[in-house]
């Protein structure tokens, strides 16, 4: 299985995420943000990051970039897409999620591991978990607060599409404790936490991220 | 060259952590009597015209690019 990873100008994960998809067994391929081209790809990791040096808004430009038009399109029409903080927050500007990624409530950046609680193991990303599973994966961000209006946040838990909520301690100021959330069909999945970064024992807190990719490569296998 | 304004302001229900921190430092530089600070951004838009048109297209640069819906409201108006 081929799963894109697109870098933008200010990625910073693009690689980690490659290596977390080469690990899961799927071959990663490298997307340029310049390009109309997903090369073909069954997937797509938008990845960690600054892209655009976070000018305007983050994700705001990124949103723009040529090959986001085929993300979007293929987003549409199905395609897993994983969006990891900055890529979430892409996901957020591009219309694919709802809700918005803000400044963190305490105005200081946080970098932890932090636990999450698994809270929809039905998506293209999550199927290897189960419900009400804890992981631990690190997490960085300074704008990593999630906020919708009321309706929405009663939308996404009421068709159980939040993911991931936080456990213990609410790092950011996110409603609801909200870490990640889906789309209706359940292909787009965006995160603050960063799972590529959690695929290894040598270094990060584990290995509880890997299931993100071994989810996606699984699914395809499967299909 | 006519020049438009768009100023974008964080929604009065979301949190602006950035206005926060602008207000908290104000009573350590001595200023008092200020009970709120919110933040926004001021785009300045050089143009050919202030035409109906030309209006209309800036009222959708600024909800497609300049302002993100979910989480800010902006206006629109030409300077002088």
């Amino acid at each position: 299985m081929k799963i894109g990873v697109v870098t933008f100008p200010g990625s910073l994960d693009d690689t980690d995420a490659q290596r977390a998809v080469r690990l899961a067994g799927g071959e990663a391929v490298a997307l340029w943000h310049g390009d109309h081209d997903l090369k073909g790809v069954d997937a797509v990791i938008l990845p960690g990051g600054f892209s655009y040096g976070d000018y305007l808004r983050c994700g705001a430009i990124a949103r723009f970039a040529p090959v986001m038009t085929e993300v979007v399109a293929a987003a549409q029409g199905g395609m897993p897409v994983l969006g990891i903080c900055n890529g979430f927050q892409i996901l957020c500007e591009s219309h694919l999620l709802p809700g918005a990624l803000i400044r963190n409530d305490h105005r200081t950046f946080i970098c932890r591991d932090q636990v999450l609680k698994v809270e929809n193991a039905s998506t293209a990303w999550t199927s290897v978990y189960s419900v009400g599973q804890e992981i631990t994966i690190p997490l960085k961000n300074g704008e990593g607060g999630f906020v919708a209006d009321n309706d929405t946040l009663d939308r996404l838990e009421g068709e159980g599409r939040v993911v991931f909520r936080y456990v213990d301690v609410n790092p950011n100021g996110s409603l609801r404790d909200i870490a990640g959330i889906t789309n209706e069909r359940g292909n787009v999945v965006g995160l603050m936490p960063h799972p590529e970064h959690a695929v290894e024992d040598l270094c990060g807190p584990g290995t509880d991220g890997l299931g993100f990719f071994t989810s996606a490569v699984q699914a395809f296998v499967g299909a | 060259m006519p020049r438009v304004i768009v100023d974008v302001m964080p929604k009065p229900e979301i949190l602006d952590p950035q206005g926060k921190a602008v207000h908290g430092a104000l009573p350590r530089l001595g200023f008092t009597g200020i009970s709120d600070v919110r933040q926004g951004k001021r785009f300045e838009l050089e143009v050919a015209d202030t035409s109906t048109e030309t209006l209309a297209e800036i009222h959708k640069v600024a909800e497609t690019l300049l302002s993100n819906p979910v989480i800010e409201d902006y206006t629109v108006r030409v300077d002088g």
